[in-house]
């Protein structure tokens, strides 16, 4: 159980978090709503409480990695970063996807900004990546660990089976793949397009420790599982499976996949402003009591 | 410089040299780590595998998987070298090399058997891979021309600045051309041997098709030049250039399509430059080619040493 204090610190930087992105689709038009907002809670516990970082020293070799695999939420992840000190939330908010030579374009681009570990943005493509550090961190004795944030529906992509094979084989105990599971990718569900379930067990048919997160915008629930993490020195990878809602905090986005990237009216951004404030501040009311 | 006969030094199996050179420089480099796709022993890994296992990955049927691992592993320093079989790295695991390795300047090197016409057919054939490679930003592709200087591209390649394609052959039947040392540097074509009358550049193992024509037909009186362009990217335009300024006549040679490989890189450096120069592309046509021996197959598709002098003198 984090400590309550702590627990309310982060609560309010995920609501910070969700507003920003809604600001950032307001200015600057376009955004993958759904997805940012379903990933938001994993997204700040991650670089606010999980990772053992350093803004100060982006390249610092025994930092733990991390591998946005569903680039197209590389806005959200700027977002989050700044939050956390790598660069400022102006800078961001100047250029953000069509600004001419931007650092924060649409999908992560390492060679335009070297704070990130990795440029991604085609599917299927980050938990080989994520494999190969964790690997090299391995080879090199270091304890950091690999976290490769993965949207379920990019898990159609049979590379993503390849690397759990491997890094099963490798004993990669320092990988952890954090699985946003909103249930919706671009066309619809999952479970229509091209069925995932049993999704644990297929993570478990490949030899790898599974922790189910059963409301993955939960705060609490979130941090829980990622303090139940098998040390970094451990033999088996990790599947973080969070079940998260698409849009969540705003009644229009949630659960609709035809919100996945989309710019807002002035209407709609009125409304989910409000949702979002609204919504927090239930949230601290139940804190409070 | 001094040129063996091609059809004199004939190594009835390279292999061995791949071997021992991916094992020389792992052991110069600690940094070195190679990475296989169930094809240890087709592509020559073994040796490095016997020396530093610790170094040492086989990843099993997935090529994808092992490109973008292998990016992984460059980010934190090491330097993987991927082999497979031309084909599959170059076009299963392709969008991997682009957007793992090359969009992020990694120091990856792919090491493909297999490139040209292989007796495996078509399937396992590098047909298109250096054209493919070729067109992706950040990338260099280098295949060396004869056994001596497959080792000298492994040295070459460990401390390169940048993702690399090292294109290798069949590993049988490869000749021994340079009959002395030389300078082999990535980029920097080599003049084989001066000539007049027309310019042979060549790309890989075929050069002993280019060497011995120019040798026959000497005999003949005509004067060819040979230029070995084991890089295909970066390309020595330079050398292009003054083979064309110089002759006049330009054949490209080699075990590749005649689309996007050598030929047409010495097609666009000439229309780039607005150099008005008589050219001739011999390579695979727009064909899947047939099953028979490499050899064989050259000569059926008018790149082997006959092919070649008809070429140059279809130019005079």
């Amino acid at each position: 159980m984090a400590e309550k204090e702590r627990l309310r610190e982060l609560n309010k930087l995920t609501y910070e978090h969700r507003r920003s992105i809604l600001e950032l689709a307001h200015e600057r038009g376009k955004m993958h709503l759904g997805g940012d907002f379903s990933c938001a809670e994993l997204m700040i516990a991650l670089f606010q409480q999980v990772m053992r970082i350093d803004p100060q020293r982006p390249d610092w070799e025994d930092r733990d990695r991390f591998i946005l695999s569903k680039g197209h939420g590389g806005g959200a992840m700027y977002l989050a970063m700044a939050q956390r000190g790598y660069f400022t939330r102006e800078e961001i908010f100047a250029t953000y996807r069509t600004g001419f030579e931007t650092r924060f374009g649409m999908h992560p681009c390492k060679a335009a900004c070297h704070e990130l570990d990795s440029s991604s943005g085609s599917l299927g493509h980050g938990l080989p990546i994520a494999a190969g550090i964790a690997l090299s961190g391995k080879m090199d004795h270091k304890d950091f660990r690999v976290f490769c944030m993965l949207g379920d529906g990019e898990l159609q992509e049979g590379s993503n089976w390849e690397a759990a094979l491997a890094a099963a084989q490798f004993k990669l105990g320092n990988l952890v793949a954090v699985v946003d599971r909103n249930m919706l990718s671009l066309d619809g569900p999952t479970e229509d397009l091209m069925p995932l379930e049993p999704l644990a067990g297929k993570f478990k048919a490949f030899n790898w420790n599974v922790i189910l997160v059963e409301d993955g915008n939960d705060m609490q629930q979130v941090l829980d599982a990622f303090e139940s993490l098998p040390p970094a020195e451990s033999d088996v990878p990790t599947a973080v499976i969070a079940h998260t809602v698409k849009g969540k905090g705003v009644s229009f986005m949630e659960n609709e996949a035809r919100f996945h990237n989309n710019a807002v009216t002035e209407e709609q951004y009125q409304i989910a402003l409000k949702e979002i404030e609204e919504a927090y501040q239930a949230l601290s009311g139940r804190y409070e009591g | 410089m001094k040129l063996f006969d091609p059809t004199e030094k004939v190594h009835a199996n390279s292999r061995p040299i791949w071997h021992e050179a991916l094992a020389e420089i792992g052991a110069a480099n600690p940094n070195v780590v190679a990475l296989t796709a169930d094809l240890s022993r087709s592509v020559c890994t073994e040796n490095f595998r016997k020396s530093f296992p610790d170094r040492y990955f086989n990843v099993g049927i997935s090529e994808q998987n092992m490109v973008g691992m292998a990016a992984g592993l460059a980010m934190n320093g090491k330097i993987p070298y991927c082999s497979s079989f031309a084909p599959f790295l170059t076009m299963r695991a392709i969008e991997q090399f682009r957007t793992d390795v090359c969009y992020m300047g990694l120091n990856v090197r792919l090491v493909a058997a297999y490139g040209g016409i292989a007796i495996t057919g078509p399937t396992h054939s590098g047909l298109e891979d250096a054209g493919i490679i070729r067109g992706i930003a950040n990338s260099t592709v280098v295949c060396p021309s004869d056994v001596t200087m497959m080792r000298k591209v492994f040295h070459a390649s460990v401390d390169y600045d940048g993702p690399m394609y090292i294109r290798m052959g069949e590993g049988t039947n490869d000749a021994e051309i340079y009959g002395e040392d030389y300078e082999f540097k990535i980029g920097k074509a080599i003049v084989a041997r001066p000539g007049k009358d027309a310019t042979i550049i060549s790309f890989g193992l075929v050069l002993r098709y280019a060497v011995e024509a120019a040798m026959r037909l000497e005999k003949e009186g005509v004067d060819v030049g040979v230029i070995d362009m084991h890089t295909l990217k970066p390309l020595d335009k330079q050398a292009i250039l003054e083979a064309a300024a110089a002759t006049g006549r330009i054949v490209t040679v080699e075990d590749h399509s005649v689309y996007n490989g050598l030929g047409s890189a010495v097609a666009e450096t000439l229309a780039d430059e607005g150099i008005s120069c008589k050219l001739k592309r011999l390579g695979i046509p727009d064909v899947y080619p047939s099953y028979g021996l490499s050899p064989q197959l050259h000569k059926k598709y008018g790149y082997g040493t006959d092919g070649v002098i008809a070429a140059v003198k279809g130019l005079l």
